[in-house]
């Protein structure tokens, strides 16, 4: 098979084979690990790495999974688009659960604490808020590191659950673990049945979608069998949620998912 | 923003293992499902690297097709779509070969 190539003088071509290479002046073995007789003339070494470049993050995801495993929390990952219905779901969520389940809340934001305000007074045991931004503009999702740092000044012993409430975006945050032990998506009605299949990362990356909205969709062309056929294409495992935030229709169903999450496994308590 | 993060990622992974030596290449391997696009990450690279020691280093990306094997029929298909299902029997008891790939494969270092 060839390989698709992009140069930084934005010329790109496909390698029929790896014989061409030092036409173009690439050195581009990576099968021959260790044999570096071919450089001898332009004095480089090739130096073989195969590591993921999110691993980084992922070492420090593992790190935040044992530890909040170890306080018996049983962490979700809330992704959507920007409003799709995620704060208001969570306040639904805390008014239903709240008095018994200790549920904390990781904010994840690209800047204010709003969200966390909205929260005020709906029945979280604890809120910790981390903004993404350093001054303006900010990070588009919460990694590992972020969440660490959040979680420093949540009190893990005293909470059954924690819902990480991640930036609204649909193709960063998928990309990045941050130590959840389930991973939620919103999907509000109003953002199309094709989104899927855009964002298919998103939607392959979480156990259960919450479809919001619904209440909304006498007044709207979205195609309900469409949307759903597209989520199981993309994702043939995923449990769908149909519900309203703001009417409450489904918040029992969500709930009751949330329940069935925790406590962690086993086999992440293990240190 | 999603390219910045990958980039950021790529300059601290070339950079562990470069130990400060002059890189002149990094080579990564970017699965087609990872919703990476090549000209946007190569402009970022250009931003995230020039600020850094890797500022001479080319970035080369290998782009790794989707590939799925039937779990029922065994037929291989390489994916256009995102949809993980089999050409061959149209199911969708699929494993994935390839296609989620943010590799870094290697770095070029110029010899001491």
């Amino acid at each position: 098979m060839g390989r698709f190539h992009v140069h930084v003088d934005d010329t790109s071509h496909v390698h029929e084979h790896d014989l061409d290479h030092d036409r173009h002046g690439h050195k581009d073995n990576t099968t021959d690990v260790g044999d570096h007789s071919g450089y001898t003339e332009t004095g480089q070494t090739r130096v073989t790495i195969l590591e993921n470049l999110l691993s980084e993050n992922d070492l420090v995801a593992d790190d935040n999974g044992r530890r909040l495993a170890v306080s018996g929390v049983c962490a979700v990952n809330l992704m959507s688009s920007p409003g799709a219905g995620k704060t208001t779901l969570l306040r639904k969520t805390l008014e239903k659960l709240g008095a018994s389940v200790r549920i904390g809340v990781l904010e994840g934001d690209i800047a204010t604490s709003l969200d966390a305000d909205k929260l005020e007074g709906a029945g979280a045991t604890a809120i910790s808020v981390v903004n993404t931004s350093a001054g303006f503009g900010g990070e588009c999702h919460l990694d590992a590191v972020m969440v660490r740092s959040g979680l420093e000044r949540l009190p893990l012993p005293e909470l059954d659950l924690l819902i990480i409430e991640n930036v609204g975006n649909l193709v960063c945050p998928a990309d990045f673990r941050v130590g959840e032990h389930a991973r939620a998506m919103v999907f509000a009605v109003t953002e199309g049945e094709e989104k899927p299949l855009k964002y298919p990362v998103m939607f392959r990356a979480v156990d259960v979608v919450v479809v919001n909205k619904v209440d909304l969709l006498p007044h709207l062309d979205f195609d309900l069998d469409a949307f759903l056929s597209n989520v199981t294409a993309v994702n043939p495992k995923a449990q769908v949620i149909m519900a309203s935030a703001r009417t409450g229709e489904g918040v029992d169903e969500w709930c009751a998912w949330l329940a069935a999450q925790g406590p962690p496994t086993a086999t992440l308590s293990e240190v | 923003m999603h390219d910045l993060s990958i980039c950021n990622a790529i300059a601290s992974t070339a950079a562990k293992h470069a130990e400060g030596r002059p890189v002149t290449q990094v080579t990564v391997q970017i699965g087609h499902l990872r919703q990476v696009v090549p000209d946007a990450l190569q402009f970022s690279w250009e931003v995230v690297s020039s600020t850094t020691d890797l500022k001479d280093a080319e970035l080369v990306i290998e782009q790794v097709p989707a590939v799925v094997e039937c779990l029922d029929c065994g037929s291989r298909t390489t994916l256009d779509l995102p949809i993980l299902s089999c050409v061959a029997c149209e199911g969708f008891n699929v494993k994935l070969l390839s296609g989620e790939e943010l590799l870094v494969v290697s770095i070029d270092l110029v010899d001491a």
